[in-house]
């Protein structure tokens, strides 16, 4: 193993950082949005929402999710319907596949994460912004969800660093993100360890810069957690509000 | 005077339990009532049917003149309110709970802005310029920057009373508002709601404080099992009182003060 080629193939897998992230962004986030309506709907009165919402999450979290991006990529093309309707230039392409793929996969997982949460507001508070007049969207946005984010986001820092380490599945519906990269320089040099050590490296990399970041996030998220002295100063500022 | 709140024959069922049995009640503009009963007689459900945390059964209910209007629900159901008409009720009627329901995430200041700004759509400087002054009177100006955590029981609740304030209320409601207390931090707030009282603000107070139903109050209520038994100015209620449910909840209060 020589250093200076494990030093050429970080460099060439740079290539492929910004695919992966690309794909981690859009996975993390779409599933994010999708997860959160999922959420609301497994909460809901209707039988109709909370028992489809019910199915979704108990399908999609038990198909892994190489599966579901063959069943995507390889599957949909079987249906004529859909080649010729106005969605195919978006379903042809790979990218898109993969993207649509690591969104279902994280929005069932983001789901679950984001109902503990709602179901961990206190009655309390809600009551207390109801009996000053606050309901509906209102109410979510102001008290129910400011709360809810904040004991969800330390079980969605997994999430989120899973969805990563999916993205590099991708590669095998023919991307070139870092794992795709890595996979082509291995068979070609024959030399897997070193090759796979990097693109390791550099998912670790991603990993601790984004773990470091929803850190930093929860904590600036959470002073009323913090004794007073540490508290006071930084939160003020947070919300906007001019200390006198 | 003019009438704050109106309820005429309220009842209130949790399952089978029929917690509040044809309550029929007045409070006028400037009157502030006591609502005083054992544990169960349904004095906290009978102040959240007023600003609808609960949904009476059967009854009618008019705050400041005005009908809450009720609709029939299905079959089995209770009745439903207009979301629209309650927000808007609720917005004039300030609650004070018995465990201060502040928002933990929000420091004091931003609990007592947050309705004032967002439901009644105030300009934020005025706002925050009115929450400091309350907090002031309240006796925790010096608190504004904190979270809720990091006060007391005493200031918490006093911060829920600013909170109250904020929105100009009408009418305000009190829900046992010392009753979550540590006995030294009792005083300090019952303090406050008296200065309210004598500023000639409407109300309602669910207390177990003795004296201050028979100091502050212009009337005292005693409920008894869902209904009510004694009504009146608290020198005729406490000395002259007919009922014997409400000599023997004297009798318990006293021994447990």
């Amino acid at each position: 193993m020589n250093l200076e080629f494990i030093g050429q193939t970080l460099v060439t897998l740079l290539a492929g950082i910004p695919i992966t992230l690309e794909l981690a962004a859009l996975a993390i986030a779409g599933g994010a949005l999708l997860g959160f309506a999922i959420a609301l709907m497994r909460l809901s009165q209707h039988p109709f929402l909370y028992v489809s919402a019910w199915l979704y999450v108990q399908i999609i979290r038990s198909t892994p999710l190489l599966v579901l991006l063959f069943l995507i990529y390889y599957g949909l093309g079987q249906f004529s319907a859909l080649r010729s309707s106005f969605l195919w230039p978006v379903l042809k392409q790979a990218y898109w596949c993969a993207v649509i793929a690591l969104v279902i996969n994280g929005s069932a997982f983001a789901a679950e994460i984001f109902r503990g949460g709602l179901l961990s507001v206190g009655r309390k508070e809600v009551e207390a912004a109801r009996a000053c007049g606050m309901s509906g969207i209102l109410l979510y946005r102001r008290i129910v969800f400011p709360l809810a984010i904040r004991q969800a986001l330390p079980a969605y820092s997994n999430e989120m660093v899973a969805m990563v380490k999916a993205t590099s599945l991708a590669s095998l519906v023919t991307l070139m993100d870092v794992t795709g990269i890595a996979a082509s320089i291995a068979s070609s040099t024959y030399q897997p360890i070193p090759v796979f050590v990097a693109a390791g490296a550099i998912y670790l990399l991603i990993n601790t810069l984004l773990t470091r970041a929803v850190r930093a996030l929860e904590y600036r998220l959470t002073p009323h957690l913090r004794p007073a002295q540490y508290a006071t100063a930084s939160a003020v500022t947070e919300a906007g509000v001019t200390p006198t | 005077m003019t009438t704050a709140v109106r309820l005429q024959n309220i009842h209130k069922r949790f399952g089978a339990l029929e917690v509040l049995r044809g309550i029929t009640l007045e409070a006028q503009e400037g009157e502030v009532l006591s609502l005083l009963g054992s544990s169960g007689s349904g004095k906290s459900t009978l102040l959240r049917c007023i600003n609808m945390l609960e949904i009476p059964n059967d009854g009618d209910v008019w705050v400041a003149g005005e009908a809450v209007k009720f609709r029939a629900g299905r079959q089995g159901q209770s009745r439903t309110v207009d979301t629209a008409q309650i927000d808007r009720l609720r917005s004039r009627i300030g609650m004070v709970f018995q465990s201060f329901n502040l928002w933990p995430h929000l420091t004091i200041l931003e609990n007592v802005i947050e309705a004032p700004i967002h439901v009644l759509k105030r300009p934020r400087s005025e706002c925050i310029q009115e929450a400091r002054d309350l907090l002031e009177r309240v006796g925790i100006g010096d608190k504004a920057q904190y979270y809720p955590a990091h006060l007391s029981g005493g200031q918490q609740q006093r911060a829920a009373i600013a909170r109250a304030l904020a929105m100009h209320p009408n009418l305000m409601l009190f829900d046992e508002p010392t009753s979550a207390l540590d006995p030294e931090l009792v005083g300090g707030v019952l303090r406050v709601i008296r200065s309210l009282a004598e500023e000639g603000r409407t109300m309602l107070v669910v207390t177990h404080e003795m004296a201050f139903a028979r100091d502050v109050s212009s009337r005292v209520i005693f409920l008894h099992k869902g209904e009510v038994e004694a009504d009146g100015p608290p020198e005729d209620v406490f000395t002259n009182s007919s009922s014997p449910h409400f000599q023997q909840f004297l009798g318990r209060e006293a021994r447990t003060e």
